[in-house]
């Protein structure tokens, strides 16, 4: 079952493009990172999303109807925590989570306890005294304390603390277990890493990559740090490696995946007293992304 | 680092920002006495025109609540009796709301926490703001006193004029800067100062009508005719306002040295842990923004109409003893009785204060979408239609409201003073729940701005203050006909429960209710955009 589809999507505000063709593709029940730098456009792909704007061209698709004309019925079956939360100054927090709540159709007066318990929330705060985080997170519990199928987030983090943060990966975890779909836009890719299963970079409103996070690593290296005894030039120009550094007893390099055999076994002959060696996060996966992108251009 | 520092690139920011919106209030404020003191020139320069005009509104009370005194035969004096205190009134809401506009809401958007990490003092905001109002004060002041002298008025109370209005401009921009202190909202803000503007209108009104005339003399809106512009200017009054000016500015200094940024100094509260009951759609939503507006609107409305139905019992005793002027005082009015003509002119008063609330409550449409407050509603269950018909109900209600309630508290002050409350009750809810359809097509316009142009709503404004103009001037200007008839207050004007016309009455209500699904349709249509 999919429960986004988005194909050749574009957005013209004015003369200024916001999306180019853009595809997004998610499954029902899967937590769907949506990466990509300020302004590629994932804030203008969600709006649509939830028909606020109207695409200039290409296809949106959401739980199987149109986002545009269907717009009332799709909103029942969906929540949605803004990246920037804007609430009414003079109504509480307490306030605002149970007018959402009624507003799409029911709120499950159980989980808000929790959430407001589990987040720390202070519902009686009027809204002009929340701060940036507390806002964020009256969107979060309004969002989180309804039953509905999909959960779209953008940047849902950005003003919470590490403590907060953490919590909220827990929730969005045992979200996942209840068969929910989640669009998590964001910037972190920590967070993406630690939450989803699949994963859309996009860059300029148009999609550069899309797959699961193990798809992608594929493609991609292995870092690899070693305390080596032995002279390291070995290691030079074997198929595969990358970006060879070597500091007193020390190297780092980065090795392609399919070449990570017999990097192994040679560098065991160098007389290794420790070795690190971790998966590329997300984190150097983007940013290679993106420089090759930028040398492109 | 002074307090102070960063003030004239903040006074460029403003102007940056809003030069357009400068322009506008002062070509407004500077064009509509001029525009006045001309056609009068034309229509009224033969003395003996003027003293007909004088011999019907002069010294009768009830005019002098509604317009103040005339003090004097000439040109440049009717000038000054018949848009000074409108024209007061307005340079008072311009200096208010541009005060506020960029001291409370810069801080109430947060944006004022951006410039204060920068190399800006504490008061560069309030002085920055302030500077360019008084500015503008001044620029109009200028532009009335070449303008009327220009026309051959005389000198000495065109600079009279001129120096009022930028003395009673100083005052208000000072009162601005004191209101954006007292509350951590810009919208309670601009309540408080509208309130305190709305006492001094009637205090001014109960002085200039009654015996108590040392009332006229607290209020900065009674000093503006105090002053007596071309009728023995008295100088001192100016010093009035401009001490009063500096007073209140200094307190406003004082109030901000003594608060946090984005705090007032009147203390927030804490709300309930749960929402009532009542706040389960987008209609609950609406009356829980909209509601302390309306009450507050529609206590105003009822002192205003209770200040009208108590100086008319003195229409009748003034011409009372001279048959022939009645008759031609109601020529005038187009009414058998003189009351039905000044209630006719405070049905239309009314009119145009309820289309102002209204415009600002279907406007509340815009500031929410602005403000990023539309979405998470529009993104539940509710329909586009529905949330903004959440907003144009009280827009349309609450002029009904309002209205009913002049009427009722006219009738029933009037009533009881004229010993015939069961006659003049219904009579007069009438005559201004009548004005109601010519209210509502501007409800309806605003309606349709928000659908059509989301980035110009905010030209409803302009649309009230070209009506005002034309309902307030058009007539003694003998403006052509076709451009009266554009007003849907000329079509309202004059009704009474015994002159009740439907046709006007229902194309009316047509074209408002048209208005409205244009503007329904849409913003069906359009982008949701901040």
């Amino acid at each position: 079952m999919i429960a986004v589809h988005v194909s050749n999507l574009i957005k013209n505000f004015g003369r200024i493009s916001a999306l180019d063709g853009l595809d997004l593709i998610v499954s029902t029940g899967e937590v769907h990172g949506f990466l990509g730098p300020n302004g590629s456009g994932k804030t203008t792909t969600i709006r649509i999303l939830l028909g606020l704007l109207r695409q200039d061209g290409g296809t949106a698709t959401l739980l199987g109807k149109d986002p545009w004309n269907d717009a009332t019925d799709l909103h029942r079956r969906l929540a949605y925590v803004p990246g920037d939360v804007s609430l009414w100054p003079n109504l509480s927090g307490g306030e605002v989570i149970d007018l959402l709540g009624r507003l799409r159709g029911g709120l499950d007066g159980k989980k808000r306890a929790r959430l407001l318990d589990r987040f720390d929330l202070d519902p009686t705060k009027k809204g002009r005294s929340y701060s940036k985080g507390n806002r964020q997170k009256v969107a979060l519990v309004a969002a989180l304390a309804s039953n509905v199928e999909l959960l779209i987030l953008d940047e849902p983090t950005g003003g919470l603390d590490p403590l907060m943060e953490s919590e909220f990966r827990a929730v969005i975890n045992e979200e996942r277990s209840t068969d929910r779909t989640v669009l998590l836009s964001s910037h972190i890719l920590s967070e993406v890493e630690a939450l989803c299963n699949r994963v859309s970079i996009i860059r300029d409103g148009r999609t550069i990559e899309s797959g699961s996070l193990d798809e992608l690593r594929h493609l991609s290296r292995t870092s690899v740090t070693a305390e080596v005894s032995a002279e390291v030039s070995s290691l030079r120009g074997l198929p595969g490696v990358h970006e060879l550094r070597l500091e007193d007893h020390r190297v780092t390099f980065e090795v392609d995946s399919e070449h990570l055999g017999p990097v192994l076994s040679q560098l065991s002959r160098l007389g290794v007293s420790s070795l690190v060696s971790h998966p590329p996060t997300l984190e150097e996966l983007f940013l290679r992304h993106y420089r090759q992108e930028s040398g492109r251009s | 680092m002074s307090t102070l520092a960063g003030t004239s690139q903040l006074i460029g920011l403003v102007l940056k920002r809003d030069l357009g919106r400068l322009i506008a209030w002062i070509l407004v404020l500077a064009g509509f006495p001029i525009i006045t003191a001309n056609a009068l020139l034309e229509l009224y320069g033969a003395p003996s025109a003027r003293a007909d005009l004088i011999a019907t509104f002069g010294s009768n009370p009830a005019y002098s609540a509604l317009l103040g005194p005339i003090y004097d035969s000439s040109i440049g004096a009717l000038t000054a009796w018949r848009i000074g205190v409108i024209g007061s009134v307005l340079v008072a809401l311009m200096a208010i709301f541009m005060v506020i506009r960029h001291t409370r809401d810069e801080e109430e958007a947060g944006r004022q926490e951006l410039l204060g990490a920068t190399v800006v003092g504490r008061h560069a905001p309030l002085t920055a703001a302030m500077s360019v109002v008084v500015g503008a004060g001044f620029i109009i002041g200028t532009l009335l006193t070449v303008g009327l002298a220009g026309l051959g008025l005389e000198i000495s109370g065109a600079f009279a004029y001129g120096a009022g209005v930028a003395a009673l401009t100083a005052v208000f921009v000072a009162l601005g800067g004191v209101v954006a202190q007292l509350t951590s909202s810009g919208g309670a803000a601009r309540g408080l100062g509208v309130g305190i503007l709305g006492v001094a209108f009637l205090l001014r009104a109960a002085g200039d009508a009654t015996a108590a005339e040392v009332l006229g003399w607290i209020s900065p809106i009674g000093w503006f005719t105090r002053l007596r512009p071309f009728a023995g200017e008295r100088w001192w009054v100016l010093g009035l306002s401009i001490g009063l000016a500096i007073v209140v500015a200094a307190s406003a200094y004082l109030l901000a040295s003594r608060r946090d940024l984005g705090a007032g100094v009147l203390p927030t509260r804490i709300g309930p842990g749960e929402a009532a009951e009542g706040l389960r759609n987008a209609t609950g939503l609406a009356w829980r923004l909209q509601r302390a507006a309306m009450l507050g609107w529609s206590l105003g409305v009822a002192v205003l109409a209770a200040v009208y139905g108590t100086v008319a019992d003195n229409v009748d005793e003034i011409f009372g003893g001279n048959p022939e002027l009645a008759d031609a005082f109601a020529l005038l009015g187009g009414a058998d009785r003189l009351t039905d003509t000044f209630f006719s002119v405070t049905a239309s008063v009314l009119a145009l204060v309820t289309a102002a609330y209204s415009i600002r409550t279907a406007l509340r449409l815009r500031a929410e979408e602005e403000a990023l407050r539309a979405e998470p509603v529009l993104i539940t269950s509710v329909a586009r239609w529905r949330w903004m018909g959440s907003h144009l109900l009280f827009a349309f209600i609450g002029p009904a409201l309002m209205l009913l309630i002049g009427g009722l508290v006219m009738g029933a002050t009037y009533g009881s003073a004229v010993g015939d409350f069961d006659g003049e009750l219904p009579r007069l809810i009438a005559v201004t729940l009548a004005q109601l359809p010519a209210v509502w097509v501007l409800t309806g316009a605003t309606a349709a701005l928000f659908g059509l142009l989301p980035r110009l709503t905010e030209f409803a404004w302009g649309l009230l203050v070209a009506l005002l103009f034309l309902g307030q001037v058009g007539q003694i200007l003998r403006f052509p006909h076709w451009l009266l008839n554009l007003s849907p207050f000329t079509h309202t004007a004059g009704l009474t429960l015994e002159n009740l016309q439907v046709l006007p009455i229902a194309v009316l209500v047509a074209l408002s209710a048209f208005l409205a699904v244009i503007g329904f349709a849409a913003f069906r249509h359009r982008d949701v955009i901040p």
